[in-house]
């Protein structure tokens, strides 16, 4: 647990050492503001329109601070989108090249320790990233009473999501000796999970239809944000990041073979 | 201390290593020498559980590599060939980082990475960050590091690669310093390295090894035979008839000549000093001697003939 806690450590080190934690924490914080803005103004004009609606049919039920939370946190999951694979890129690629994986791999650490490490340093940064959107949130709850539920929910699927997302670009990290190519793999791997949902509009067989809609890994956040936790969700996301981390200690084990 | 059995190391494409075997006793300096890709660095990264080997076993203290590996990376200290640094980091951090990965107490952390630095002489970089260092820092941050938590066998791959003439030298005092208490396997491709440092001497060619001995001994056993250079004033094929006739004297060779002076190397019996013989020839045939030499074969030629002897077979 101690030898876990150190790679944790020195990773985050690493990361507010070179400017790729200012960087993306920077654009993170600037995104999510920008987008949770607009949001709210869409939705304060569609509260304005309802109004008007209510005076000839009359008043209707709207919950504003969850269309705006909803929308929100819908939102951040596009920016991880973009953010996840700048986390992961050099959790093994630069061990890689810079040789100092020889260092880890003969250090008295066993694969999976130092495959954790990794991954819970990611995660780490992650749940700051995470913890940054709640100033906006916190807002609503200043202004506002939004219902706390959905909220959590929403968050539980975030980071669902997110875990998932960290384990693949650590698993692509172990392929290559170079950031960026790490980067855009992993880019083009979460997008290509994205865009199934799309592929699955188009599908023409029932089955096929629902396959690619599941292998989607977006759609299972929709229920997320709706504040409904269903365990087939939660076991997509989970089952999704434990095959990753599988792979990357696979992986690690055949680096090992090939020198 | 390390038992190398048969190892055999088959990558895709070649084969790295193949059965090889040697043993190191405990506090023995062992040199691993032998030409760039002969086998040096898979051998060593077999040993220190980095790589698994194709076939044979590898014991430390007892404990076989592939059955035990957390047990034999907490007995070795490794320092590959680029010293594994994290640049960003400063000195001390990233001895503590080694420190903590590689299970020292707590409390015996700062005594540790304290102990380490002046046993390398970077006391005085301490604070600094590793990227700004020389290379002759780095590469002595890379032993500090090997040094972490005492182990009782050290794995050093080309520890004195790429420093300057004065840094080689701290770095080899340091290595021999270290000898007895711990038990040392240094690879390298520069030979007098091997005959200033080691006890014993393991060549390898080309994924097999071709001699395991002391290197006094390699000397002798290959020398073959004693080797005088002279110089000598006058004429040069009545000295060459007169000094080949001479009894212990197998060859006489003519290596030169220059305003009437003829260099000569001769080739005598071995174990037969045949200098004063030579001298006392010279001077009673009226010549003039102007240098009397004997010859040791250095571990240079013999790692040549050694690794060049394969090739014409």
């Amino acid at each position: 647990m101690r030898n876990i806690l150190a790679i944790i450590e020195r990773e985050l080190r690493a990361y507010f050492i070179s400017p790729v934690a200012y960087v993306v924490l920077t654009i993170f914080v600037f995104l999510s503001g920008l987008f949770f803005r607009s949001i709210l103004a869409q939705v304060l004009q569609m509260g304005l329109m309802s109004q008007l609606q209510a005076q000839q049919l009359g008043p209707r039920a709207m919950d504003m601070p969850g269309m705006i939370t909803r929308g929100f946190l819908s939102t951040m999951s596009v920016i991880l989108l973009f953010v996840m694979p700048m986390l992961t890129m050099g959790l093994f690629s630069e061990e890689k090249k810079r040789g100092t994986i020889e260092l880890l791999l003969t250090a008295p650490l066993t694969d999976l320790q130092v495959v954790l490490g990794k991954f819970f340093a990611g995660v780490t940064f992650f749940l700051i990233l995470l913890l940054t959107t709640w100033i906006p949130t916190g807002f609503l709850y200043l202004y506002s009473s939004p219902a706390s539920g959905p909220i959590l929910t929403a968050y539980l699927g975030l980071l669902l999501y997110g875990l998932a997302l960290i384990a693949i670009g650590l698993f692509i990290s172990t392929l290559t000796e170079n950031q960026i190519i790490a980067a855009v793999l992993s880019f083009g791997t979460i997008m290509v999970l994205w865009l199934v949902d799309v592929l699955a509009n188009n599908a023409d067989s029932t089955t096929g239809k629902a396959v690619l809609t599941y292998l989607s890994i977006i759609s299972h956040l929709d229920d997320f944000m709706k504040g409904v936790l269903s365990t087939s969700h939660i076991i997509f996301y989970m089952s999704l990041m434990l095959v990753a981390l599988f792979l990357t200690y696979r992986s690690i084990d055949s680096l090992r073979w090939r020198g | 201390m390390i038992t190398v059995e048969n190892l055999t190391k088959r990558f895709a494409r070649k084969t790295a290593i193949e059965s090889v075997s040697f043993q190191v006793e405990k506090g023995e300096i062992l040199g691993f020498l032998g030409p760039n890709g002969a086998g040096k660095t898979t051998t060593m990264r077999i040993i220190t559980g980095f790589m698994p080997a194709s076939d044979g076993t590898v014991r430390v203290d007892g404990f076989d590599v592939f059955e035990n590996p957390i047990d034999v990376r907490r007995r070795i200290g490794y320092l590959p060939e680029n010293p594994p640094l994290y640049l960003e980091m400063t000195v001390v951090g990233y001895l503590r980082f080694v420190a903590k990965i590689k299970g020292v107490p707590k409390e015996k952390i700062d005594l540790e990475i304290q102990r380490v630095m002046e046993r390398a002489s970077i006391t005085d970089v301490q604070e600094r960050i590793i990227a700004k260092l020389s290379k002759g820092y780095k590469q002595r941050v890379g032993v500090a590091q090997a040094l972490i938590g005492d182990p009782p066998v050290l794995i050093l791959d080309e520890p004195t690669i790429g420093l300057d003439p004065k840094q080689i030298h701290e770095v080899r005092e340091l290595i021999k310093d270290l000898a007895g208490n711990h038990t040392v396997v240094l690879s390298t491709h520069i030979l007098p390295e091997v005959e200033q440092t080691c006890n014993r001497v393991v060549i390898i060619d080309r994924g097999k090894i071709v001699a395991v001995d002391t290197p006094q001994n390699l000397r002798f056993q290959l020398q073959g035979a004693e080797r005088v250079f002279m110089e000598i004033q006058g004429p040069a094929p009545e000295i060459t008839s007169k000094l080949k006739a001479m009894p212990g004297v197998i060859d006489v060779h003519t290596v030169g000549s220059n305003d009437g002076r003829h260099r000569f190397q001769i080739e005598g019996e071995l174990k037969k000093d045949i200098r004063s013989d030579l001298a006392r020839a010279v001077v009673q045939n009226g010549w003039g001697l102007y240098e009397l030499q004997s010859v040791t074969m250095s571990l240079e030629d013999i790692f040549l003939k050694l690794t060049t002897a394969e090739e014409r077979e």
